[in-house]
């Protein structure tokens, strides 16, 4: 029995944990050191952290705030933001992130991943991908934090990622993100079906139901949620929750795999 | 004083944290001086295996590790790569394991395997150990011994007894491997929440 992850994706703005909407209208939601207390707590399955303000002002990860993460994190993390450089990659290895989360970079220089992923090995070389549906209802990724489009079809992305030695794929929404209808488990399936690496389904998670269809129907190896973890009832109170571990394993228990 | 063996395999930084969680003193170290009195040694590692091992070549600590770990009985546990360099040899490169516990690395093969769902490889994610025994490493998760597993190669040994552990992924495999004071764990414990802090407090046990 392999149970499928189920994984908090907490976004880091200037050092604060923020959330927004569809990748827009960000507000701060609290301190991330804090969060990785409370996740402590609640046993989670695994964390990650994608700092947002790296990207935008090109600069290198906030070392000395993912040290203290990882000084607290007694659960596998990932870490994603302004990673474009090999000696980035082992820097953060060193301070204790698990995996390293790849998004522009992989696809301004895809070299990278192969670089990458040989050093490293490629279980901890994640490729995560922002798709968005465009006026003619096909899919298209995109880059920095949503902003960029690459005019590249997500299946032949994600393939050419796995081909280059990435280890995982965290597919995002762009559309579904912070909203709370469900995943795109269209989007989830037409990934995980061509590819052999473990997909992360990301953006939408309302409920452990949506989870179950991510992993039932989207055939997704794990499920990540921002949302669920950080904000409850109607007016988006911040509070950071996990589900109960019996209550996912009944909910997301796949016998047979 | 545990040393945390540093041969640039990464995670280090985070076993050290569970050690030191798990009240436990350790340093992260691969000093002669250090190898010599230290009362207990964690072998990290992640990635490829012919890169560790030529790691550990180059820094030439091998003939007083033997000396430590198999004269003077002094507990060693291998974490995930660090567990595979423990057996003769791997599929995954041509250089020669540390050959502590006879047996070999091997791929995941999932040829004879029929699942519902095709299994993914690197198995990644949490999964439950059958401990073969409780006595040590696996004292107080008899209900429940879950870790957290990222491989795509897993121990094959050649004799039974040295099997302290199997998990289930497609078929079953060895999962943590014992030659008396030698242990190994293909899981990481150091991030695996209450079960990886009660198998470091066991381990700190034996020292």
């Amino acid at each position: 029995m392999l149970r499928t992850r189920v994984i908090p994706v907490l976004l880091l703005r200037n050092a604060g944990l923020v959330k927004g909407k569809q990748f827009k209208d960000h507000k701060y939601v609290g301190d991330p050191i804090n969060a990785v207390k409370i996740f402590n707590e609640k046993e989670v399955d695994e964390l990650v952290f994608l700092d947002i303000s790296t990207t935008a002002k090109r600069e290198d990860p906030n070392y000395e705030l993912i040290a203290d993460i990882a000084s607290e994190a007694f659960m596998p993390f990932g870490y994603g933001g302004g990673i474009n450089k090999v000696q980035q990659i082992e820097k953060l290895f060193n301070l204790g992130v698990e995996k390293t989360v790849i998004n522009t970079a992989a696809f301004q220089n895809p070299d990278l991943i192969r670089d990458a992923s040989s050093l490293a090995g490629a279980q901890s070389i994640v490729v995560s991908m922002d798709v968005k549906k465009n006026f003619f209802g096909s899919y298209e990724v995109y880059v920095e934090n949503g902003q960029t489009k690459t005019k590249k079809d997500p299946v032949e992305y994600a393939l050419e990622m796995q081909d280059l030695g990435a280890g995982e794929l965290i597919v995002t929404s762009i559309d579904r993100e912070g909203t709370n209808k469900g995943y795109d488990v269209d989007l989830i399936s037409k990934v995980t079906d061509a590819v052999d690496i473990p997909v992360v389904a990301n953006g939408g998670a309302g409920s452990i139901e949506d989870f179950a269809k991510a992993i039932n129907q989207g055939n997704a190896s794990a499920v990540a949620a921002g949302d669920m973890f950080t904000f409850h009832g109607k007016h988006k109170a911040v509070l950071i929750t996990y589900p109960k571990y019996e209550r996912l394993e009944e909910m997301l228990n796949i016998e047979d795999y | 004083m545990v040393v945390i063996l540093d041969y640039g395999m990464g995670n280090s930084g985070s076993i050290l944290n569970m050690i030191r969680k798990s009240g436990g003193n350790a340093k992260i170290s691969v000093d002669p001086d250090d190898i010599k009195t230290a009362t207990g040694f964690v072998l990290p590692g992640v990635g490829a295996f012919d890169n560790g091992m030529n790691k550990i070549n180059s820094l030439e600590i091998t003939a007083l590790l033997e000396q430590r770990v198999f004269e003077e009985k002094i507990p060693f546990l291998g974490v995930c790569l660090g567990m595979q360099l423990l057996l003769n040899k791997s599929e995954e490169g041509l250089v020669k394991g540390l050959g502590w516990i006879d047996g070999e690395v091997k791929k995941f093969d999932f040829s004879d395997v029929n699942t519902r769902k095709k299994l993914k490889i690197p198995h990644m994610g949490w999964n439950l150990v059958n401990p073969t025994s409780y006595d040590n490493l696996f004292k107080g998760l008899e209900d429940e011994a879950r870790f957290y597993y990222v491989h795509s190669y897993h121990a094959v040994c050649y004799n039974q007894e040295n099997v302290l552990g199997t998990c289930e992924y497609g078929y079953e495999f060895a999962s943590t491997v014992q030659n008396e004071n030698i242990f190994g764990v293909q899981f990481h414990p150091e991030k695996s929440h209450k079960f990886g802090l009660t198998l470091f407090k066991n381990f700190l046990e034996l020292l």
